[in-house]
């Protein structure tokens, strides 16, 4: 199975490389796309808008919250082809032996997979009940059969659709765990100073976390989302490191440094942080305790070096911007400050941050950056072992501060593209771009790590 | 046909991602309809860069390929020529060659200093408080873009606040490292503490004990000016002083 795969990329890779070359005489603007299941038929999959199974005045507004999540968190997965609900037969099954195969496996709607349930609400009380059913194999059809049970709000509702996408996206994404439940930590100025703000992956549930009334930014969420390390400013005090816990909803104590102390980020054990402090007269990366003790100084380079990444797989390396040639450049080096690296050749290059397989970096770059180039930045990929780079927006606007799903599969950046920076998603291959924020200017939005 | 993007799918299992560099090779192209007219290209330098207040400087500038030549600030010009300009303050000027080929902007900035101002009379000072005086007499100091050393052309802006400030052994003050808009908050936020820091080595430098200095980055988060142009970017690239009550 593994051999047979490999001899697919294998070949794969003879067309690209064809294709690259006789794409030379055609016009600049033209790309590559790769990424990940890009020619792979994509599972067809329909989601039944669930039913009540009560005539519970409440239940409609909790199934629109719950149907509405479950098909945006299925289209954002990016595995599957959704069958329009415009192709749903007018006959929707609300429980398992209810389901007309045909029906459903015939054009048009022509699906392979079909998710249906039902939801009900009592007293204090919501239920639902989810199945996912082979619709092209009658004789053992199900899938999946889950139930859930929360308070009837329409939030746990939207929760339990996340949960229930999770579990049909592991089962039918071979095995990838789903990233419904995830959040975004994030900057927003929306209340008229930057904030440290909090969101559902899918830009629900926005709220704000620091109210501290000056600059916040840098936001950065542990491993096991109990905290969120960011920077702040005070005139009296400079740029020091913040630790607020999700868990205490407040302010915990870190230590204080001379200078500025900017662009914390986790280790993937949660008992490291690295961050860029110029205690010493120069901005250095130094690595500390999750605690603040035991600060070491791993960069030694005249000049700006900020913007630490670790390798989530590995926890000894860790990626980096340096101004120490001239414009910022991408650097990668282990943990204790031996074998730099430097990734990018040229132009304007910040904002790493490392893959959860360890494999790639996304970063963002004016590539091109000099007098009369065109400028634009943008964000890119680039194979570690190779430095080969992928080029994933080509939008227009400012792009930059990508983060990672927890599955690798997604990214989250900023982009001014709509004419305001915003937050949005796409696939790691630059598809399937969608704005999760509108009020305020969005910034440095940080992924959850599960 | 040319301008359909051509979309190559490459099979990946498991949520490895392939990539593919983008490395054109050099292939016969069949040769255009008809060339474009050339662009236009246009420089302009100004000498000296740096002058004191009410002293002037020429500007000299070249053009090819163009039919319409303007100098914001001095009006149509021929398409290459020079002239002497008296800016009041640091000025940029920036020249706009038009061609049938496109145009072209250049630009040249000159900074004007407050040179040999006499220093602040002491007996006059009694009317003014300190912070009058601070504000009056330290001016910031400005910076290229992405970098921080204090270039020579800031350097007599460098001397006069050494001197106003070693007059006046009490002012403890701040110098804020400021940045432009252009390109990362986090990087910003690095190379405006160098900046900073910058401005604080050369006063120590210039004799001026470092106690009396805190630095402090502000990044590109607190911009003196916001316009999205070179003139606006160069205000916001700087050391600003601050007086510390």
């Amino acid at each position: 199975m593994i051999g047979k795969s490999e001899m697919k990329i294998a070949s794969r890779f003879a067309a690209l490389a064809l294709v690259l070359v006789s794409m030379s005489a055609i016009a600049q603007q033209d790309w590559i796309r790769t990424g990940t299941g890009l020619g792979v038929d994509k599972v067809r999959l329909a989601a039944a808008d669930f039913k009540p199974s009560s005539a519970d005045p409440r239940n409609a507004a909790l199934l629109k919250a719950f149907n509405d999540t479950l098909e945006n968190d299925l289209e954002n997965a990016g595995i599957f082809d959704m069958v329009s609900k415009s192709f749903h037969p007018l006959n929707v099954p609300s429980m398992q032996g209810q389901v007309n195969f045909t029906e459903w496996s015939a054009p048009p709607p022509n699906a392979s997979m079909l998710a249906f349930g039902n939801l009900n609400t009592a007293a204090d009380s919501m239920t639902v009940q989810g199945w996912l059913d082979d619709v092209k194999n009658p004789q053992s059809a199900q899938v999946l059969a889950k139930q859930y049970q929360d308070k009837p709000t329409s939030d746990a509702a939207r929760m339990i659709a996340h949960k229930f996408a999770d579990e049909i996206i592991f089962r039918l994404g071979g095995g990838i765990q789903g990233i419904a439940e995830s959040q975004i930590v994030f900057i927003s100025s929306r209340s008229g100073h930057k904030e440290v703000w909090m969101m559902d992956y899918d830009g629900a549930n926005q709220h704000a976390i620091s109210k501290l009334g000056s600059i916040s930014l840098s936001p950065r969420i542990s491993p096991d989302s109990s905290r969120i390390a960011f920077s702040s400013v005070t005139s009296a005090g400079g740029w020091q490191i913040d630790m607020y816990s999700l868990e205490l909803g407040r302010a915990v104590s870190f230590p204080r440094f001379g200078g500025t102390n900017v662009s914390p980020a986790w280790a993937p054990d949660g008992g490291r942080l690295a961050f860029s402090s110029s205690q010493s007269g120069d901005p250095e990366i130094y690595v500390s305790d999750s605690s603040g003790r035991n600060l070491k100084r791993v960069t030694t380079s005249k000049g700006p070096d900020v913007s630490p990444s670790w390798n989530p797989k590995t926890g000894s390396q860790i990626a980096f911007v340096s101004g120490r040639s001239g414009l910022p450049q991408v650097f990668t080096m282990e943990s204790d400050g031996t074998n730099p690296q430097r990734m990018t050749d040229q132009g304007y290059a910040v904002s790493p941050a490392w893959s959860p397989n360890g494999q790639f970096l996304a970063f963002s770059w004016m590539r091109k950056y000099g007098p009369g180039a065109p400028g634009a930045q943008d964000i890119y990929i680039m194979d570690i072992v190779s430095k080969q780079w992928v080029q994933l927006t080509h939008d227009g606007g400012r792009n930059d501060f990508p983060s990672w799903s927890p599955d690798g599969r997604h990214l989250v950046f900023q982009s001014t593209r709509s004419g305001s920076e915003q937050l949005w998603t796409m696939l790691a291959d630059g598809s399937n771009p969608h704005q999760l924020t509108t009020s305020g200017g969005n910034t440095q939005a940080n992924w959850s790590w599960k | 046909m040319k301008n359909v993007s051509r979309f190559v799918s490459v099979l990946a299992f498991g949520g490895a991602l392939l990539l593919g560099a983008c490395n054109k090779k050099p292939l016969p192209v069949p040769p255009p309809p008809t060339p474009p007219p050339p662009s236009p290209t246009a420089s302009l330098t100004a000498n000296p860069n740096s002058v004191q207040k009410g002293e002037s400087t020429t500007l000299t500038w070249e053009t090819t390929n163009a039919t319409e030549v303007q100098i914001d600030g001095v009006g149509p010009v021929k398409t290459t020529g020079s002239q002497q300009v008296t800016p009041a303050d640091s000025t940029t000027y920036r020249l706009t060659a038009k061609g049938s080929g496109g145009s072209q902007e250049a630009t040249a900035r000159v900074t004007v200093t407050a040179g040999a101002a006499p220093p602040v009379p002491v007996d006059t000072g009694a009317s003014l408080t300190e912070e009058q005086l601070f504000n009056h007499s330290v001016k910031d100091i400005y910076f290229d873009y992405d970098k921080y050393d204090v270039s020579p052309a800031q350097q007599s802006s460098v001397t006069a606040t050494a001197q106003f400030l070693a007059a006046h052994p009490g002012i403890k003050f701040s110098v804020e490292g400021h940045c432009d808009e252009r390109g990362s908050t986090e990087f910003n936020l690095a190379l405006g503490d160098n900046r900073a820091n910058a401005v604080k080595s050369a006063l120590v430098q210039a004799g001026i004990p470092g106690d009396r200095i805190r630095t402090i980055s502000y990044g590109k988060e607190k911009p003196f000016c916001s316009d999205h142009t070179e003139d606006c970017w160069q205000q916001n690239r700087r050391g600003h002083f601050v007086y510390q009550k």
